[in-house]
């Protein structure tokens, strides 16, 4: 039996069953006794483990075959969920999404996973040693610590991390207490995470307290370098570093805490502090069938024929004259349209199933970063080319990761602007007309257009006279352009050489723009409008000799006589005066190889690309129309300033002219 | 193996297509000029609403163009980028390999002809097989 036939089920089938488990994760972190999302989990993964292991993936099949177990366990009440559960279930679920992805790319769905295996069998088997350490007596240094922070701690030590409680103890004589305190929290930050303080930030900040204050911090740094950068901040007298747990063996106290069932005040906790899927609604399975794609296409072009031949019935019909036939024809008119309407549809899909990863992406990258963020969803229901929905994912990766990475500010610069500690993004989706927008939005600092405007002179995107010139939105676009980057600190997440010029390029490449809107302090608005579906544009068709071409609507600013004496000739360029500014005169026929005549006066269509204006000098002006875009193919992808195809009512090809292409020249 | 060919004629030269890359065989219907391709580029169809390249093989093989007739034939070949027409006098026959011999090329043959991979012999006819993909090499930036 070839496989490989089933790769591509198995693959549908993964994603939709990875995304129920995802989805359910969320869910199940705010709402750990829910039994039907525990179940979900389960089903899904269990799933994905027959299915795995049918196909020999069995690094997919341990894994999901260990959050089964587990997720069994919680189903039938033999231990209750804890958080660190739920960490390693969304770790797993991060790898499964790995190892499908590599399966889809041609590869053989290999990771190793034995790291997560470990952490579920720990779950599954807690050791005995825990019955030990329960006895054992809690640290000295303990900290007033409460659950949520000591469920962090436990998180980074399993993820490699060291926790410590430093008491820092400033000389007598401080001046700027609150000045110090910020130093040594602002040098902490940059080697690992502080989780809590004793007095609270608040306290420390309003100089609430004497000379000394503890913290705990949790890092992969050594304590000597924490000792170091703490003591390089003047005014600090005393610094003691000591371990936060009493037993250095990290795994023994995971599994102490992983056995604490979680309480009420975690899960309130953690509904206020982690991201969430906000307004999306459980979803209601719809009963749905898979089609290829390819079928979908082949019924709208056999649709667009037919289509074409009722024109030509309706023509006879009307001809011939006889009742009965105009009335079948009739008919069939309001048949097609109706039917027209439902084929259109068939290739929209809600938007969500491209929103639904963002969640736990931004659980993860603001965890990252250590900041705050919570995600506002609306309009996943928003319906759009498939196209388009199989495109769009990537720039609205970037986007978002780009919102969090540079629009939302880090903790302590939010708690200087006043703002609260979360930050929040929120993604929206929404039609209006016949464009369908996505707005993502964060409540940051706002873009700093004079740092754009700087850093795009110094690398020579525009000049110091142009930046004089830019409106605040307009500076602001230019982060959109070629070879721009303001991560001033390259991160894991932003700058990574793929700028944001190419999240543009790729919204344009289907049809759409993308807009800054930004308020200084207050925040950025990224806004993508894209057509609703994308073959479908109004055009202008014109005649060249016998040829019948046509012109996007989008690209014309008028049609206009022009009588041959109007014609100016400016260094061998023909040109025109348009509204009182010297305009290029193109002739179509020579462009397209067709013979030239001189007329007294020529049908003239003036087109726009950017800044740049051309007359396009047509035979015959024929009517606007909306067309159905087609491409003409890998083979005569090359041909110059031509775009595209569509057929005309007669059945014929008319191809379709790339101003734009003509105006670059 | 069992393998069939679609005959098809220019002047009275045979040319044999692999049966499995034939999509379909489609009387003349109207083609609209591309602007720019190479000279044998005939244009693009409405092949039930696909756009769909043409190319004229005689052009392409460098016979004399001559005027359509009555049995002028689009041949639409499935390749390797996408569906493609090329026009041909004649095709009204399907050649099985049992009926004749494969030999290779003659030295001079191989030499004019990339697109010509070998030579089919039977009791009464000759056909030269074709490999089509080459014929579409280069169409734009020839």
């Amino acid at each position: 039996m070839d496989l490989n036939e089933y790769v591509g089920l198995f693959l549908d089938e993964s994603m939709e069953h990875l995304q129920a488990i995802n989805t359910s994760l969320l869910d199940f972190e705010q709402r750990m006794d829910d039994e039907a999302v525990i179940d979900q989990i389960f089903r899904s993964a269990h799933t994905l483990k027959g299915m795995a292991g049918t196909m020999g993936y069995d690094a997919i099949a341990d894994l999901t075959h260990e959050m089964e177990s587990a997720l069994d366990l919680v189903r039938s009440k033999k231990q209750p969920a804890t958080s660190e559960l739920i960490d390693v279930l969304f770790v797993a679920a991060e790898q499964l999404e790995t190892m499908v992805e590599d399966i889809s790319r041609g590869g053989k769905g290999k990771l190793d996973v034995t790291e997560t295996v470990n952490r579920l069998k720990r779950f599954i088997q807690p050791n005995d040693v825990q019955v030990e350490t329960n006895v054992l007596p809690t640290t000295q240094q303990n900290f007033e610590c409460d659950v949520y922070s000591k469920a962090v701690v436990q998180q980074s030590i399993a993820a490699g991390y060291q926790a410590y409680v430093l008491s820092v103890e400033l000389s007598a004589d401080v001046i700027l207490k609150a000045a110090r305190v910020y130093m040594v929290f602002d040098r902490l930050q940059s080697l690992g995470d502080v989780i809590l303080s004793n007095p609270t930030s608040d306290d420390l900040e309003q100089e609430h307290f004497d000379t000394s204050f503890e913290i705990l911090f949790v890092t992969q740094s050594e304590k000597e370098t924490i000792r170091e950068a703490v003591e390089a901040v003047s005014e600090v007298a005393n610094v003691s570093i000591v371990p936060f747990e009493t037993t250095s063996e990290a795994e023994v106290a995971t599994s102490t805490l992983q056995q604490e069932p979680v309480t009420e005040e975690i899960q309130k906790e953690a509904t206020s502090t982690t991201s969430e899927p906000m307004d999306v609604t459980a979803p209601v399975a719809s009963k749905t069938i898979r089609v290829n794609l390819e079928r979908i296409d082949r019924l709208m072009n056999l649709f667009e024929e037919f289509i074409i031949d009722r024109g030509r019935l309706e023509r006879i019909a009307a001809e011939v004259g006889s009742p009965e036939l105009t009335d079948t024809v009739e008919r069939i008119k309001r048949g097609t349209n109706e039917l027209q309407s439902l084929v259109l549809t068939l290739r929209m899909m809600p938007i969500e199933q491209v929103f639904n990863r963002f969640p736990r992406m931004v659980r993860s990258v603001s965890k990252d970063v250590g900041k705050h963020i919570k995600l506002h969803i609306t309009g996943a229901e928003t319906e759009l080319d498939r196209t388009v929905i199989d495109e769009i994912g990537d720039p609205l990766v970037h986007l978002i990761r780009n919102a969090i990475d540079h629009g939302i500010e880090n903790k302590a610069d939010r708690i200087l602007a006043g703002k609260p500690v979360e930050g929040n993004l929120s993604l929206r989706a929404y039609h209006s007309g016949n464009r369908v927008f996505i707005e993502i939005e964060d409540d940051g600092a706002g873009i700093n257009h004079e740092r754009v405007t700087r850093i795009a002179i110094e690398k020579g995107l525009i000049t110091e006279e142009e930046a004089a010139l830019l409106t605040i939105e307009e500076a602001s676009m230019l982060l959109f352009a070629p070879g721009f980057s303001t991560a001033e600190t390259v991160t894991d997440l932003s700058g990574r050489g793929v700028g944001l010029d190419v999240v543009k390029s790729k919204i344009e490449s289907l049809g759409g723009e993308v807009f800054v809107e930004t308020r200084r302090g207050e925040g950025t608005i990224f806004r993508i409008s894209l057509p609703l579906t994308l073959s479908i544009i109004s055009a202008m068709l014109v005649e060249l000799g016998k040829e019948t071409y046509a012109i996007p609507l989008t690209a014309i600013i008028e049609t206009t006589s022009l009588r041959s004496s109007s014609i100016l000739q400016a260094h061998r360029e023909k040109v025109f005066d348009f509204r009182g500014q010297l305009v290029p005169l193109i002739s179509l026929n020579e462009v397209y190889g067709l013979p030239q005549h001189e007329a007294e006066a020529y049908s003239v269509v003036v087109v726009r690309s950017g800044e740049k204006l051309a007359g396009l000098i047509v035979s015959e002006l024929i009517g606007q129309q909306e067309i159905v875009m087609k491409p003409l193919g890998s083979y005569l992808e090359g041909i110059r300033a031509i775009s595209g195809a569509t057929i005309l009512g007669d059945g014929q090809v008319a191809l379709i002219i790339d101003s734009n292409a003509l105006l670059r020249k | 193996m069992e393998q069939k060919w679609v005959v098809f004629q220019l002047e009275e030269n045979s040319y044999g297509i692999d049966v499995q890359s034939v999509r379909s065989i489609e009387r003349l219907i109207p083609i609209t000029r591309i602007p720019n391709a190479a000279s044998y580029v005939k244009g693009v169809i409405n092949l039930r609403g696909v756009v769909t390249p043409v190319i004229d093989l005689r052009s392409r093989l460098g016979f004399d163009v001559i005027e359509e007739t009555e049995e002028t034939r689009i041949i639409i070949a499935t390749l390797e980028h996408g569906d493609a027409g090329f026009i041909v006098d004649r095709a009204n026959e399907v050649v099985e390999s049992s009926e004749v011999r494969i030999e290779p090329l003659g030295e001079q043959k191989q030499e004019d002809a990339s697109y010509l991979t070998a030579v089919a012999k039977g009791e009464d006819q000759l056909f030269s097989l074709i490999e089509p993909n080459r014929l579409f090499e280069d169409i734009v930036h020839a």
